[in-house]
């Protein structure tokens, strides 16, 4: 599956900020669909970043976040040319995880 | 049951308990299916930190004060408090109140930014959970166009 994580992590001063967006429609289950049926709910629930082996961010979502969620965050260690590393889940079952370089 | 497939249970299961030794810690729990399906703010925040949340200066919450769309909502949440553990957002009259909780580890920064939904002008509110007390500050932000397909 290809990638639905855009990460741009930049290290400066022994820290690295990191934001990320994610490709995702985010369906509520409350919306309707063209045909008038409700289009099921289908969202992130979980993404967790973890850097070498340790786990620097989490988050629980909801449908109240927006289309393409967008995170943001800060973290102490990291360094130019490191590996993130991002494992995410969806309601519905789904999950993947993904690689990123820190710039 | 045979010798064969008992030994092999055991070295599986043994196996197993590496891995969950291994695994590094979570910070937050998993998805707190109660909190995440509570249809008011009270209820959400009961289930997921237990308590009510103490007004605090501590915690900054950034959320503009007219949104003009409601689907994509800038917030911001900071907190100086030491020992912080979680945070969450809430948006009191979205269907579900609790848009988000994340999980802050040691060395992570408590300043945390993402985009939320609203469908109608509301408060917004940020709960910092840290050395086991609860935290909150709350925004009122206007919506022009609600953000929930209307």
């Amino acid at each position: 599956m290809a990638k639905i994580f855009r990460v741009k992590a930049k290290a400066r001063g022994g820290k690295t900020a990191v934001k990320m967006m994610a490709k995702h429609n985010m369906d509520t289950g409350l919306q309707k669909g063209k045909d008038g049926n409700l289009i099921p709910a289908k969202f992130l629930d979980t993404v967790s970043v973890s850097h070498g082996g340790k786990v620097v961010f989490e988050a629980n979502l909801n449908t109240a976040i927006s289309k393409n969620p967008y995170l943001a965050f800060t973290f102490e260690g990291g360094a130019k040319g490191e590996e993130l590393s991002v494992a995410w889940s969806e309601n519905t079952g789904s999950t993947g995880t993904e690689t990123a370089a820190i710039k | 049951m045979n010798r064969r497939t008992v030994v092999k249970a055991i070295a599986a299961s043994g196996a197993l308990i590496g891995l969950g030794a291994m695994m590094p810690r979570v910070a937050v729990a998993a998805w707190n299916k109660d909190a995440f399906n509570a249809k008011s703010q009270a209820d959400a925040l009961n289930a997921l930190y237990g308590s009510a949340a103490e007004a605090s200066a501590d915690v900054m919450l950034k959320a503009p004060d007219i949104a003009e769309n409601g689907a994509v909502v800038p917030v911001s949440v900071e907190s100086k408090l030491a020992n912080i553990e979680s945070m969450a957002i809430f948006v009191e009259q979205n269907p579900t109140p609790l848009a988000a909780e994340f999980g802050i580890p040691a060395g992570t920064a408590a300043d945390v930014s993402t985009r939320v939904r609203m469908g109608k002008t509301t408060n917004v509110t940020a709960v910092v959970k840290a050395g086991g007390k609860t935290y909150s500050a709350t925004k009122e932000v206007k919506v022009t166009i609600g953000g929930c397909g209307g």
